[in-house]
């Protein structure tokens, strides 16, 4: 029963070194950068399915950066933050591209 | 750094990697069925061995399990998003770039 509630509130005793924690923090770095590289796409994209496009990208390195941070700091209850954002991003890219041909059959 | 973060090194750098190709992919490319063939394949690698990488570290966990769960919704996932994507893309009636399309070059859009 104790170790039930230690999962669900302290997390595992696994604890990085701190190099692999810098290593991971630059990986996050890198995908933020290239998150708002993406940017550019989402501004210029000429059609719509462009900008659902990089969104969709946009969305899938916030998971990572997310899920990256939470195991270099220790914090291992982002990772459920990060479950729900990976289940919006899709529900978001599939409503958008449903709602842009006017509710056709997509799927 | 025990061998196993050295692993977990090599997958996490190779995932940024895909993901930097797949950032070139979406900004560069011409047309947009050519930037999902580079969002569908190389966003999906990238994320999956990242997060492959952080899930050998921690071992048998709860929190490993977390991060399976969330690597196999990707992995199913963003293929699947860019297939409706490009459905409805379809739909609108895009063409896909012809021949003569340049790289960097915004001509090939309908």
């Amino acid at each position: 029963m104790t170790s039930v509630l230690l999962a669900a509130s302290g997390g595992p005793e696994v604890t990085v070194s701190e190099t692999f924690s810098l290593i991971l923090l630059a990986a996050a770095a890198a995908f933020t950068l290239f998150a708002v590289v993406l940017l550019y796409r989402v501004v210029q994209g000429p059609t719509t399915q462009d900008r659902i496009v990089a969104i969709n990208v946009v969305g899938t390195n916030t998971v990572i950066v997310i899920a990256l941070v939470s195991v270099a700091l220790g914090e291992y209850g982002y990772l459920d933050v990060a479950l729900v954002y990976g289940l919006l991003n899709f529900v978001m890219s599939i409503a958008v591209s449903k709602i842009t041909v006017e509710w056709g059959g997509v799927l | 750094m025990t061998p196993i973060e050295i692993l977990a090194t090599v997958f996490v750098v190779v995932g940024t990697f895909f993901g930097f190709v797949a950032t070139v992919g979406i900004v560069r490319l011409p047309g947009l069925y050519a930037r999902l063939h580079a969002a569908s394949k190389s966003d999906t690698l990238g994320s999956v061995l990242s997060l492959a990488g952080i899930a050998l570290v921690l071992g048998v966990t709860t929190e490993s399990l977390k991060l399976v769960f969330l690597l196999v919704f990707l992995f199913v996932t963003s293929p699947t998003a860019a297939h409706a994507i490009a459905r409805a893309a379809k739909e609108e009636g895009i063409e896909p770039i012809g021949e003569d399309a340049r790289l960097g070059d915004e001509e090939g859009e309908p």
